[in-house]
């Protein structure tokens, strides 16, 4: 909890210092990024937090580089650390690579994404972008730092990290977290996943009861076989703007990202005064330098909280 | 051919009904003679072996290993996987038909049993069901059989076609084979590498159900109820659900014959010790619930389970030092079953000794045919094995004979130290040389 306040005060403390200081915090230092996965949002953040912090960046991506000529996960780790990566930010498409990663080179890694498993950076600036709405000026973390405050999750819950991530973060401050969906994209067994989560599969009926409503694209790329009825699927789960006013009207609307637009929410939705999904890609990037920062700085005493 | 005495110690031959100290003597590969302590009439010029305070049992017979033979010489060898096997007191193992090529064919089965490979012990083939084990064409089961092999299994690539599954087990029934399934209908596990629960959605892993592997017990044992006329013999390989034992005590209970095995990792371990991305505890079937544990540890207990299989299966260190969901599945077991179900079965769950061995002697003899293997009576094959019943010792897979290292067990303490193994007459290991 004492990292978690950490990390949540420095993301402010750096995003309002000067960047010329700023640079001079991990000025030179060595950060690769090495995505085995497509990303926009976080592979940017993550690249901009390291270079707002001086560091060097170089991006690995399985696309062009040895990876394509079959080079595993070990080596290419290895290979990182040879030429002078002093942490590497890792997303790929198998849970428990960033385990592995940290396993074989024994460097700091970051997990930007891994598999199904956990998006821990979406979930810190998810509850970063929560505690600007609903707790105005509070920095720390407690367990009661968001008691009373119930966070629906809604969608495609089985194949997503950052449904994971949140359902384990939230909880530890208080936090009730709905899961919201159809049992094809929310198994049960879900619930049973850590304290402080409960299954809803009547979207109303969760979102009468959320201050904070995180909306999931439905990941067609990890469906694998398994067929979703998409109209059904909208006329069940989608967030418009009648089913926000009428049962969430004063709920944050947040998305991980990528939103499609006319599909798990409306474009009024995504643009609407509740939505702070522009909000959550801007913490990101303080966030991340927090992260970031404590992964090298840590490293540089030998070891890490 | 030379002549052993085995002198002193405690024979212990389920099948047999013996549990005694009696002097063995074996000549020209066969149990000659057995007496009471120095009341052996023939011993003439016999290398004697000191087994005071030791068990002389029936060597082992495991009917479930992968020698990686022909094809994968680099995971494991015929020579170095039964090296492993002597060691852990085997003198008998069945090797599955998932090499490269598939062991679909009388030149294959010959191949492996050729005195070139260099085996410690015997190796029984078992042959693949299906062409290629790709669950169409059925094999030639007389030849095949004619030719050496032992039982038929598409071990690893289970047979789901109805037709294909009813004609294997008809076709192997006439010329009295076992067909041994791996249950697992693929349909339902695709991208699946542990057991579908909570802990598979914690790590974000796809999970295999029960009922993936239920499912298709319970319909093969359909299929053996209609071929009730030919006694079709289905025999369950690596059975890890509790519905699955279910289905196969109801039909033992209609009179069915249907056998089944488990593997010591199924009946020890459990999901949870997938741990963080552990490969060493991926394989397939999976790790599964503690309830499922149970029940097979209540079904070893009650009878239900016919023997214990390691489903030994080597892998190289490249290939399980990856990503969970690309890691090949699979342990390997023979130097650690004799070890774990003595400390387990034995010391922890007070089973007698003499079951335990038959679970890993008399039994799986008896599943597969092998006359004169699995008991010591006077004129069986000298098969034995002989171990220190109250040792313990702490298993180091670096030290093992298997070319692979993939397995869980590397550092638990294990109860039994084979001393000797012989095979056939000739001493195929012994911890002291």
């Amino acid at each position: 909890m004492d990292g978690l306040s950490r990390v949540l005060s420095r993301a402010t403390a750096l995003e309002q210092q000067n960047p010329l200081e700023r640079m001079r915090i991990l000025a030179k230092r060595r950060v690769a990024l090495l995505f085995y996965e497509s990303s926009t949002r976080t592979r940017t953040s993550f690249e901009l937090a390291a270079k707002g912090l001086g560091a060097d960046t170089t991006l690995v991506s399985s696309l062009s580089s040895s990876i394509e000529k079959g080079e595993s996960l070990k080596d290419t780790g290895l290979t990182l650390r040879a030429l002078g990566a002093e942490a590497i930010i890792l997303r790929h498409n198998s849970s428990g690579s960033a385990w592995l990663l940290e396993q074989e080179t024994r460097l700091p890694v970051l997990n930007a994404g891994d598999g199904m498993h956990e998006h821990p950076t979406q979930a810190l600036l998810d509850l970063r972008t929560m505690l600007a709405h609903l707790r105005p000026g509070i920095e720390g973390a407690n367990t009661e730092t968001l008691a009373g405050v119930t966070v629906t999750i809604v969608g495609d819950i089985l194949h997503s990290r950052v449904a994971r991530s949140n359902m384990l973060l939230l909880p530890r401050l208080g936090a009730k977290v709905i899961l919201c969906g159809p049992p094809a994209l929310l198994p049960e067994l879900a619930a049973a996943a850590g304290p402080g989560i409960a299954i809803e599969r009547e979207l109303e009926a969760a979102l009468a009861q959320s201050q904070v409503v995180m909306m999931l694209r439905i990941q067609a790329e990890r469906l694998a076989g398994l067929q979703v009825d998409l109209e059904e699927y909208k006329t069940r789960y989608q967030l418009n703007e009648e089913r926000l006013a009428a049962h969430a009207p004063k709920a944050l609307v947040l998305h991980p990202g990528p939103i499609i637009r006319g599909l798990e929410l409306t474009a009024q939705v995504a643009d609407g005064p509740q939505s702070a999904i522009l909000e959550q890609v801007r913490n990101g990037v303080a966030i991340r330098m927090a992260v970031v920062e404590r992964a090298l700085q840590a490293d540089e005493q030998g070891g890490r909280a | 051919m030379t002549a052993l005495v085995i002198r002193g110690g405690q024979l212990i031959d389920p099948a047999a009904g013996v549990d005694a100290v009696k002097d063995i003597f074996l000549k020209d590969g066969r149990v000659v003679e057995i007496a009471g302590p120095g009341k052996l009439k023939q011993t003439n010029g016999a290398e004697v072996l000191d087994a005071k305070g030791l068990v002389v049992a029936p060597g082992l017979i495991d009917m479930h290993v992968h020698l990686r033979e022909p094809g994968q010489g680099y995971k494991e060898t015929i020579a170095s996987g039964t090296a492993a096997a002597a060691a852990g007191g085997f003198t008998c193992v069945a090797a599955m038909p998932n090499t490269v090529p598939v062991n679909d064919s009388v030149e294959t089965t010959r191949w492996m049993l050729a005195p070139e490979r260099g085996a410690a012990i015997r190796v029984f083939p078992i042959a693949a069901a299906t062409r290629g084990s790709k669950g169409e064409a059925i094999n030639d089961f007389a030849a095949l059989k004619s030719a050496g092999a032992v039982a038929i299994s598409d071990d690893g690539r289970p047979i789901l076609k109805d037709g294909v599954m009813r004609e294997t087990l008809a076709a192997a029934a006439r010329v009295g084979l076992c067909v041994i399934q791996h249950a697992e209908d693929t349909r339902l596990t695709q991208g699946a590498s542990m057991n579908l629960g909570p802990a598979s959605f914690k790590l974000g892993l796809r999970g295999m159900s029960a009922e993936s592997e239920s499912s298709i017990v319970e319909r093969d044992i359909r299929l053996v109820t209609e071929l009730r006329e030919v006694r079709a013999h289905l025999h369950v390989a690596h059975t890890s659900t509790a519905a699955a034992l279910a289905a196969v005590r109801q039909a033992r209970r209609s009179g069915m014959r249907v056998t089944c095995e488990v593997a010591p990792h199924h009946f020890l371990l459990t999901e949870e010790h997938v741990g963080l991305y552990d490969t060493h505890a991926k394989m397939c079937p999976p790790l599964r619930s503690a309830a499922d544990r149970d029940a097979l540890i209540e079904g070893i207990l009650d009878g239900v389970v016919d023997a214990i299989a390691t489903d030994h299966a080597p892998h190289a260190i490249h290939e399980k030092e990856v990503e969970f969901d690309n890691a090949p599945n699979g342990i390997i077991g023979l130097e650690t079953a004799l070890g774990l179900s003595l400390r387990w079965l034995h010391k922890e769950w007070r089973m007698p000794m003499g079951r335990v061995l038959s679970l890993l002697s008399a039994q799986p003899a008896a599943l597969l045919g092998l006359k004169g293997r699995g008991t010591l009576a006077v004129g069986s094959f000298a098969d034995v094995v002989v171990f220190d019943p109250k040792a313990e010792w702490t298993y180091r897979a670096a030290e093992g004979k298997s070319k692979s290292r993939n397995t869980p067990f590397d550092g638990w303490t294990m109860q039994g130290k084979v001393r000797w193994t012989i095979s056939e007459g000739r001493v195929a290991y012994n911890s002291i040389s």
